[in-house]
């Protein structure tokens, strides 16, 4: 079954088009890769399916519901989340206040009832604390719980992001470069993060760079080039496609070198 | 009982709030002065959810203050109403005009959301001083009522002293409460990353025009009982200048930190004062001390102090720097 519904899609900054013509379809339970050449598009393209940008033309459908027009924090409640390519850490908080943000749609009290902290409050927050601890866990993060966020190293940073959008109990999580700036073992460590958190029912769309981890750890590879559709298919089949090859040049040397 | 721990800083600040005027019952400082520390704890804690908490910046607060001074200034003296009803008007009319304005004011950021606020306060105080038949003009009003609490006259600085203690701290309980919930954590977001925020579902221009209006409300509270304390009020009290010595408050304490916009506020009050001594160089001096508080102390005074403290007391006590480390989290 399609979770992910993508249908002609155009997107064009003054008359320069970053994505054209793209069509693809995810299926729920994988993990469906996006790849491509720097400036293919794919931020662009993770921009329009969380709701930053707002798509030039086409339809993007969600569980059988358009998600165009919608801003970012609706496409959060139709159970959408992301991690970004630039860290978007809130480095004003500690790592569980971060995480525990993630759980923003989860939970429901407003500002004036919290002001007054009524017995309700205590209780909910002591519920948001332990979704978050367990998001905290699920990412082998739980020792750094009550640590200032903006005290730690680069791939816990990253590993900060993921685990405060899977507190969201998203459907569809996408992964913006989670490898970026991860050294082998991170990136070991990540793949097999990747896995359980398809492994527990969440459906993950993946940019990525390191094409080392997009082979081992995805199940579908879309690979973009100039914004639009250059080859899907398994991991082997895209491999092997002579126009990806072409399109890469021996980009992946390149790639294996780094 | 983890929620008294959660309130200590709280519960110690209230003891010594009760204290003082028990052992210096006549001292000018605490009943007179204490008063204007009150209102300018109120006004500056609700700023710094604002500014501190959710990021964003307002030079145009004072004008709350004033609408609500002037709503119960205007509807006591001239139609004759009794304070609270008075006081409920005015901050009704406060949320309306806070909310009306939030959403468009707030889709700016940075400088120019620092200018349109600044133009709000502007002209609210010009209106002031210019519809004379009702505010009085420049001159201002006087002849305000004083207050009644169930027959209970405040009419001493001792009772107005007690009645901006409970004021004083009832913000101060809230503002704590906002910051560890959900709301708070939202208004955090918001600062940390609003992209991040949006996409985790938090409505950012929502939460941020809630929380313009809601610092806006405690201002007009404010407001009607400076009017009533005051029984004389002009619009030299509402002005540009005010709204900058507000935001210096929450600066000066240190941003993001309730008791942090506490100590600005109780600073910058009982300063001028003190440094009266000086004569001429007062303004001089006061600058100084202002200026170099923020080049030695950047992230303000009190969140300073506290960092220096704990850093202290890590060098001079290593075994205890586990457990400071771990029962300071919650601050």
């Amino acid at each position: 079954m399609s979770l992910l519904e993508v249908r002609e899609l155009e997107k064009s900054f003054g008359g320069v088009a970053a994505i054209s013509d793209l069509s693809f379809t995810v299926p729920e339970g994988q993990v469906y890769a996006v790849i491509g050449p720097n400036g293919a598009g794919k931020t662009t393209l993770f921009n329009m399916l969380s709701g930053v940008y707002v798509p030039s033309d086409g339809a993007i459908e969600f569980a059988g519901a358009s998600l165009v027009g919608l801003p970012p924090h609706r496409v959060a409640e139709r159970g959408i989340a992301r991690t970004f390519q630039n860290l978007q850490v809130f480095f004003n908080m500690t790592v569980l206040e971060n995480v525990m943000v993630g759980c923003h749609l989860r939970s429901h009290i407003g500002l004036f009832r919290a002001a007054l902290r009524p017995p309700g409050v205590v209780r909910e927050e002591r519920r948001v604390r332990d979704w978050a601890l367990q998001a905290l866990a699920f990412c082998g993060l739980e020792k750094l719980a009550d640590r200032p966020a903006d005290a730690l190293p680069y791939g816990e940073l990253k590993r900060i992001e993921i685990a405060r959008a899977l507190a969201a109990k998203p459907r569809l999580l996408l992964m913006d470069e989670p490898a970026a700036g991860l050294n082998d073992t991170e990136t070991v460590e990540l793949r097999h993060l990747v896995r359980r958190i398809c492994d527990s029912g969440v459906t993950v769309l993946l940019v990525e760079h390191n094409m080392g981890l997009v082979m081992e750890v995805s199940d579908t590879v879309l690979v973009l080039d100039y914004g639009s559709k250059l080859a899907e298919g398994t991991t082997r089949e895209v491999q092997n496609d002579p126009k990806v090859v072409a399109a890469y040049l021996g980009g992946e040397v390149q790639y294996a070198v780094k | 009982m983890k929620g008294l721990l959660r309130l200590r800083g709280f519960f110690a600040f209230a003891l010594l709030v009760a204290a003082l005027p028990l052992l210096f019952p006549d001292n000018y400082f605490v009943t007179v002065v204490g008063v204007t520390i009150g209102f300018n704890v109120v006004l500056a804690v609700g700023l710094n959810l604002f500014i501190g908490y959710a990021g964003q910046i307002s030079l145009g607060h004072a004008a709350f203050f004033g609408m609500g001074a002037y709503a119960s200034a205007i509807l006591t003296t001239r139609y004759g109403w009794s304070p609270w009803p008075a006081m409920g008007v005015g901050l009704v009319l406060v949320y309306l005009i806070a909310t009306l304005i939030s959403r468009p004011i707030l889709k700016l950021k940075g400088h120019y959301l620092a200018m349109a606020t600044l133009g709000f306060g502007i002209i609210v105080n010009i209106i002031m001083i210019e519809t004379v038949e009702w505010t009085g003009g420049p001159d201002g009003m006087s002849g305000i009522p004083g207050l009644e609490i169930f027959g209970w006259a405040v009419d001493s600085d001792l009772r107005w002293y007690a009645v901006m203690a409970v004021v004083m701290l009832a913000t101060i309980w809230l503002s704590l409460n906002i910051i560890d919930s959900r709301a708070g954590r939202a208004l955090r977001a918001v600062h940390g990353s609003e992209v991040a925020a949006q996409t985790l579902g938090v409505d950012t221009a929502y939460t941020k025009s809630q929380i313009f209006v809601f610092a806006a409300c405690l201002a007009s509270l404010a407001g009607s009982l400076f009017a009533h304390q005051q029984n004389f009020i002009s619009p030299v009290s509402f002005n540009f200048f005010f709204s900058i010595e507000l935001v210096t408050m929450v600066v000066l304490g240190g941003l993001a930190s309730t008791f942090g916009a506490v100590f600005g506020a109780i600073v910058l009050t009982l300063l001028p004062q003190v440094l009266v001594v000086f004569e001429d160089y007062e303004v001089l001096i006061l600058g100084a001390i202002l200026m170099s508080i923020m080049i030695f102390l950047p992230q303000g005074l009190f969140v300073g102090l506290v960092r220096g403290g704990k850093a202290l007391a890590r060098r001079l006590f290593p075994g205890l720097s586990a457990a400071a480390a771990r029962s300071g989290a919650g601050s």
